[in-house]
């Protein structure tokens, strides 16, 4: 975890604040932005998503059909969403994920996760 | 028209005829008749169907649970549908499914489609749609209830009037960017299923997903459909019954004759007309014009099968 092996300054206060406000800021994955990717016209959106680790990202069908979110490596898989049904999951992990709809497998998107 | 087994001097003229037959469509229905072991379609209401003959009914696309704008009520219209059925002047020897009875597999689904479908007392013989397997267990609904003796995901086949029946299953383990699948597992079936067969047995097979890519960006197609279509290709009269498109459409290649089914619950788009094809909104008193279901007549003779299809609205 960032900040958990952090040296402590011994210059007094204001360095221990600044540590204190550094681990903060990455334990609460300040750079970890949450997104969403929609589901219009048997269609992802975006195609390809970018997030930073520790982001969560919402999946939502706007469609009148149901879709679902199957990793292409076997990973996980959402259940089915109906219509304007959400499945969020987060992505804690750098690398890339490719997922594709259970139901309608022609649909593809992926999840960039970049450092 | 190069040789075929059970091939004569009238074999061509019956092809054109089935031919030309098929551009006869109209309605929601197609009463299916195979003739001489080869496949043709008629009218549903036409009087075909008391001749001498096995008849069998297909419906497909029920999607029970849908309540959607394109039709808020899904078990109304199968219902309907069942009537038409019931009223015919012949009863059909069997109904055949060709999957997504329900919307979301859920077992109120399940029981709602059965208890509809129950109406027409008719043997049923089911293949799973995508939707039909969504559930937690991934099938498993939908195999307790028409699995039990059947290989697989649900695969079987069986023999009727001199006709062999093969139910396929293509909608599951899909794959990243494809379309159906049916697997190696189900095509190792197949051949041996088709092994020793003669070559003069007319042949029907159904399953949910196109057998035939019908559109690829739609994912109207099954990836592995060819590997299957091969070990057929041998046999004189091939009939392919499929759903999940809503809307029919119909190929003659060689001995092999492709045929979608309407739904009963919405139609879809034809390929190249919409964005996607997801459930086409018609106006008002318009729904039960494009939905439907299909009767097929086998005679023995030299006659195709006789594929009828017929709308809610006829």
């Amino acid at each position: 975890m960032p900040g958990t092996a952090r040296r402590r300054s011994s210059g007094g206060g204001r360095a221990a604040a600044a540590a204190a406000a550094f681990a903060l800021f990455f334990a609460t994955g300040a750079f970890a932005e949450d997104a969403t990717v929609t589901i219009d016209n048997f269609t992802f959106s975006p195609p390809v998503l970018t997030i930073k680790p520790g982001s969560k990202v919402t999946f939502i069908n706007h469609d009148d059909i149901p879709h679902s979110i199957v990793d292409a490596s076997g990973k996980f898989k959402s259940k089915v969403l109906d219509t304007d049904e959400s499945f969020s999951m987060t992505f804690a992990t750098v690398g890339d994920v490719s997922y594709f709809c259970g139901l309608h497998p022609h649909m593809k998107g992926s999840i960039v996760v970049t450092p | 028209m190069t040789s075929k087994k059970q091939g004569d001097d009238s074999t061509l003229n019956v092809d054109r005829r089935g031919a030309l037959e098929c551009m006869l469509w109209a309605g929601t229905g197609v009463l299916w008749t195979v003739s001489g072991g080869v496949p043709a379609s008629t009218l549903l209401g036409t009087a075909q169907a008391a001749e001498t003959g096995l008849t069998f009914l297909q419906i497909s696309d029920s999607h029970i649970g849908f309540d959607k704008p394109a039709n808020p009520n899904a078990l109304a219209t199968l219902e309907e549908a069942v009537g038409k059925v019931t009223a015919l002047p012949t009863k059909p020897a069997f109904l055949i499914h060709t999957g997504d009875i329900t919307h979301l597999s859920k077992p109120k689904e399940f029981d709602d489609a059965a208890q509809a479908l129950g109406k027409l007392k008719l043997d049923g013989h089911y293949v799973p749609g995508e939707h039909d397997v969504i559930d937690e267990g991934t099938g498993k609904a939908y195999m307790e209830r028409y699995g039990k003796t059947a290989r697989g995901a649900g695969w079987y086949s069986f023999d009727q009037n001199g006709v062999h029946f093969i139910g396929l299953v293509n909608v599951v383990n899909l794959k990243a960017g494809g379309m159906g699948n049916l697997g190696a597992d189900q095509l190792a079936w197949l051949a041996d299923d088709l092994k020793g067969k003669s070559a003069s047995a007319p042949i029907v097979v159904f399953a949910h997903i196109p057998l035939w890519t019908v559109a690829a960006d739609w994912g109207w197609g099954t990836d592995d459909s060819a590997q299957a279509l091969a070990l057929l290709a041998r046999f004189g009269s091939v009939t392919v019954l499929n759903g999940h498109i809503h809307q029919i459409m119909q190929k003659v290649e060689g001995n092999v004759t492709f045929h979608t089914a309407r739904s009963t619950a919405f139609p879809q788009p034809a390929p190249g007309t919409a964005p996607s094809p997801g459930p086409k909104v018609v106006p008002a008193g318009e729904l039960r014009g494009v939905l439907g279901i299909t009767n097929v007549t086998y005679r023995q003779g030299s006659k195709p099968l006789a594929i009828t299809d017929s709308t809610l609205a006829s």
